[in-house]
């Protein structure tokens, strides 16, 4: 049973004349962002041969989500992208919606978009917290988080959670904001953006930043296309490629936004990118705030939230939330849910995120499939890396912003 | 362009390939044989009319539990978005259920490479001239494909790998932690003692009252 | 008895330097924390200043874990052999006139030898772990340390120029004949280029590539734990002692101040030291890190001819004036 274990360190495999040194980096290593492994074959420090592995997450929601109601699929769309759960809410819903026919309510649009936005902008600083930690510099982490957590106190005071939060609803949102929700918006909106300039002085100045991502990770235009990227990382290459103004949802088209564009395509112009694009999810939360109309929150025509199987309108619980929820249950319908198919993209902090669902009649999707951007970013990497440092590895891991939940699902 | 007329054109350019053109919720569908799928996305890609460059996803779908007018068991689906022109069009492949394989088109789109071996790794249809084709979500020794309709929702048994890793640190352990610890079988002795214990206690319970009764009495004694 | 006065003034010093490693490590995560809009260690006696204390004891009883396939013997012997040399630098470090432990000549050569020492220590660890990257970042250590050693060597030649001797007391007398009782002026290349050598030498940010934490999970002291890796912290932190009272003393007019303080002379000395420390971990707080072949380039592309530049325009002056 106590059989000696000796075995020295895995050295070189010699492939002709040169040496190379094969390091596993991950998935227990601090700066993959999760359970990210990439195996590594080196030459010195020069990356020669770069494969990500991921699935070290997988959890089989797709399968899932063949096996459950589409308002219990909503619950597994959180667990996706962690950081960012309410835009994964939002973009499940819009697409349960357009499969069902259903047409939110102006009010309830608006308040996705402040979600959405919302998590935007916590995604987007903890992007920038870890990334600039991988890169050295240690105080911005904290300043980021500072801030995000203020975002944070906004969603507990909305629904209670602060990071898996399923607070829309099929045809709308649980709930309706409150007075001093919208308050603690303002406020935030009205500081926030001094505190990124605050982030741009440290690091944006920092000549050693600028070392470390100019010309770091470079993507041509026709490459990104090539690779599928999407969100930020197409967008510093030069693609005008926001699905907001593309093919716009909730209250997108209702609001006035510019997409930020780069054309470098290396990691510095990512960071811009994600920079101006948090300033441009300030614009757009200073609008919604103006904006929000009065008017009911859900739909009156919505599936009911609880577990049957069957269709219920949600007359009765338009306003408040679960109890009057049950007095619905008495008004029960045969279930109308059009088979087909139907993709449909949002604009995630992360790119685009894609559901494809078939749906057969019965009320579960008979097959969904995600278009995660973090599976397809992550993929993208060994393109990225291979030739550079593995210094360049570590900030292309972060200037691509993956989430490892999203990309195994 | 609207999305029937994509589909019209596409017809056009390859009547003998489209099967059907089927529309759900305003969104077009495509039906394909599987045979010129990498010419037919070679040709809306680099098409200055249509110039589909944005391959947005790609995935498998298993008819087997579905009525479809086809009887193709499996599908591979591609969703094609413009960026330039800002139009939308999806190709559905029909493949039969034995021998389901269609060709790669890792050749126009590299990011295709990992959504490809994601479709065999769930649905074992296979793509020709992928370059690495390979399991990319589940270990390489994962036996199955798990979104096929008949595969159980629980899985059928435990990952041949954990069982090795269990094995290996009760090979591995030199401090005894693992021998230390319950096994399962131990654990649910352990979970059917208490019952058995309270058994005893009740049997006992007479006799020691008795005991104590006969001590007590010594005692007056 | 001398040798035993020698002794007794030993323990001093060691007692000195040690106690002030331990709140140099306290005052670190303090100041970073305020920097960072976080308090630091608040809990382990008032405002968290037993802390270090805490520290102590706690890598003291942690469990010695040496990896099954490690190199026993070199493994051991690493933060040893850092901690030694860095601590034996001390032993030339004039605090005050006469305050001094070994007042050789060639003081400023043995400090050279002794933090290039220091270095086989880590080079060592990362090779003993047998842990790729402890090996990385030895590679990477001995790779930095041989760059910025001949920079710092040649930084501070213009400093023996102008004095004329190599061993610290006469260098900081020396400097009471110039410009404001200090090399710094016109020494101001040569400071530039010893400033950034000196925090490559002692693994600082944005140096400490050997330990990069995002790229090489701990560098060099991955496989470390324990007291051990406690040595190799109180190592880094005595390193840092010695270069800023090196930088003190040949730029900054060592113990001389604006005016002579009766009962500790070497007040002024220490002042600096800690001006010199604050400064370090102000950076801390401040840089990203650099990337390896941009930390080489700097090295050798910028610092050396930098330095070689001074040489010769101190030469050119001594000689003329």
């Amino acid at each position: 049973m106590n059989e000696p274990i000796r075995q020295t360190m895995e050295v070189p495999v010699a492939t002709g004349d040169e040496e190379r040194y094969r390091l596993r980096m991950g998935p227990q290593h601090p700066a993959t962002h999760g359970v990210l492994r990439v195996e590594l074959e080196l030459d010195g420090e020069t990356i020669v041969v770069c494969d990500p592995q991921v699935g070290y997450l997988h959890r089989g929601i797709e399968k899932l989500a063949e096996n459950r109601t589409y308002a219990q699929t909503l619950v597994l769309t959180d667990r996706l992208d962690y950081i960012a759960a309410m835009a994964n809410n939002c973009g499940f819903c819009v697409a349960v919606e357009k499969l069902l026919a259903i047409n939110p309510p102006l009010r309830a649009r608006y308040i996705r978009t402040i979600v959405s936005e919302m998590s935007r902008l916590s995604s987007h600083l903890l992007w920038l917290a870890t990334h600039a930690l991988d890169i050295g510099a240690m105080t911005v982490f904290l300043y980021c988080f500072r801030e995000r957590e203020i975002l944070l106190e906004l969603f507990e005071e909305l629904c209670g959670a602060r990071l898996t939060f399923s607070y829309t609803r099929i045809g709308g949102v649980r709930q309706d904001v409150t007075a001093s929700f919208i308050d603690g918006l303002q406020r935030f909106v009205d500081i926030f953006p001094d505190k990124i300039l605050e982030y741009e002085t440290l690091i944006d100045t920092n000549r050693i930043w600028l070392k470390r991502t100019v010309g770091v990770g470079v993507v041509s235009r026709e490459q990104a296309l090539s690779l599928g990227l999407s969100g930020a990382c197409l967008r510093a290459s030069g693609v005008d490629y926001d699905i907001r103004k593309h093919q716009p949802y909730d209250a997108y088209g209702l609001v006035d936004f510019e997409v930020p564009i780069a054309q470098e395509g290396d990691s510095y112009a990512r960071y811009r990118c994600r920079m101006e694009e948090m300033r441009q999810s300030v614009r757009i939360l200073q609008q919604c705030i103006d904006q929000l109309p009065p008017g009911p929150i859900v739909s009156d025509d919505a599936p009911d939230l609880h577990m049957s199987q069957r269709i219920i309108p949600f007359r009765e619980a338009r306003v408040s939330g679960f109890g009057t929820a049950l007095i619905a249950l008495s008004h029960k319908t045969k279930p109308t849910y059009p088979a087909g198919d139907i993709y449909v993209a949002t604009e995630v902090p992360k790119g685009e995120l894609g559901f494809y669902i078939i749906s057969d009649g019965s009320p579960r999707a008979y097959r969904m499939h995600i278009r995660s951007p973090s599976f397809i970013h992550i993929s993208a990497l060994k393109a990225l890396s291979e030739g550079a440092l593995v210094a360049d590895l570590i900030t292309n891991i972060g200037s691509v912003d993956v989430v490892l939940g999203e990309s195994d699902r | 362009m609207e999305q029937r007329a994509i589909a019209e054109a596409v017809k056009a350019q390859f009547p003998e390939e489209v099967v059907d053109i089927v529309d759900h919720h305003g969104q077009v569908g495509v039906l394909l044989r599987p045979g010129r799928i990498v010419d037919i996305l070679r040709w809306l890609r680099d098409s200055d009319t249509l110039c589909m460059e944005h391959l947005r996803a790609l995935c498998g779908v298993d008819n087997k539990k579905r009525k479809t007018p086809y009887p193709e068991r499996f599908e591979v689906v591609y969703q094609l978005y413009s960026i330039s022109l800002r139009h939308e069009i999806r190709l559905r492949v029909l493949l039969p259920e034995d021998d389901a394989h269609v060709e790669s088109v890792v050749s126009l789109w590299e990011g295709v490479n990992w959504l490809e071996r994601e479709v065999f790794d769930m649905f074992g249809i296979r793509f020709d001239n992928h370059p690495n084709l390979t399991r990319v979500l589940l270990p390489d020794d994962w036996e199955g494909h798990p979104l096929l309709k008949e595969y159980p929702l629980k899985g059928r048994k435990e990952w041949q790998g954990l069982v090795d890793l269990k094995e290996k640190v009760k090979r591995l352990d030199q401090y005894g932690f693992y021998a230390a610890a319950p096994t399962a079988e131990e654990k649910e002795a352990k979970a059917a003692a208490p019952v058995k214990a309270e058994a005893k206690v009740v049997e006992n319970a007479a006799p020691a009252g008795e005991e104590s009764k006969t001590l007590r009495e010594r005692d007056q004694a | 008895m001398q040798v035993l006065l020698l002794l007794f003034y030993i323990v001093i010093l060691f007692t000195v330097v040690m106690l002030h490693v331990a709140y140099a490590t306290y005052f670190e995560r303090k100041i970073i924390g305020h920097m960072q809009v976080r308090m630091g260690p608040m809990e382990v006696g008032w405002h968290g200043l037993l802390q270090p204390i805490a520290d102590g004891i706690k890598s003291f009883f942690k469990e010695d874990i040496i990896p099954e396939n490690a190199d026993a013997l070199g493994f051991r012997l690493a933060p040893v052999v850092s901690l030694t040399a860095m601590v034996g630098a001390l032993a030339v470090l004039p605090f005050a006139p006469g305050w001094v432990l070994a007042d050789i000549d060639i003081g400023l050569l043995f400090i050279f030898a002794m933090s290039g020492l220091a270095s086989y220590g880590v080079i060592l660890a990362g090779w003993a772990s047998n842990s790729k990257y402890s090996f990385l970042g030895g590679l990477r250590s001995m790779a930095q340390v041989i760059s910025y050693e001949i920079a710092m060597g040649l930084s501070l030649v213009g400093v023996m120029l102008l004095s004329g001797s190599l061993n610290l007391s006469t260098i900081v007398e020396a400097q009471g004949g110039s410009f404001g009782g200090m090399y710094i002026f016109p020494q101001i290349i040569a400071f530039g280029v010893f400033f950034v050598a000196m925090l490559a030498e002692t693994n600082r940010v944005p140096f400490d590539l050997p330990e990069a934490e995002t790229e090489l999970v701990s560098g060099y002291s991955t496989e470390y734990s324990g007291m051990r890796y406690a040595i190799f912290f109180m190592a880094e932190y005595v390193g840092m002692m010695v270069m800023s009272a090196l930088g003190a003393i040949c730029f900054f007019g060592g113990w001389s101040g604006p005016f002579a303080v009766p009962l500790f002379p070497a007040l002024w000395l220490v002042l600096k030291i800690y001006a010199f420390m604050f400064v370090f971990i102000w950076i801390r707080a401040t840089m990203p890190r650099y990337r390896y072949d941009q930390l080489m380039e700097l090295g050798w592309k910028w610092l050396i001819p930098l330095a070689l530049a001074n040489i010769v325009i101190t030469a050119v002056c001594k000689a003329l004036f």
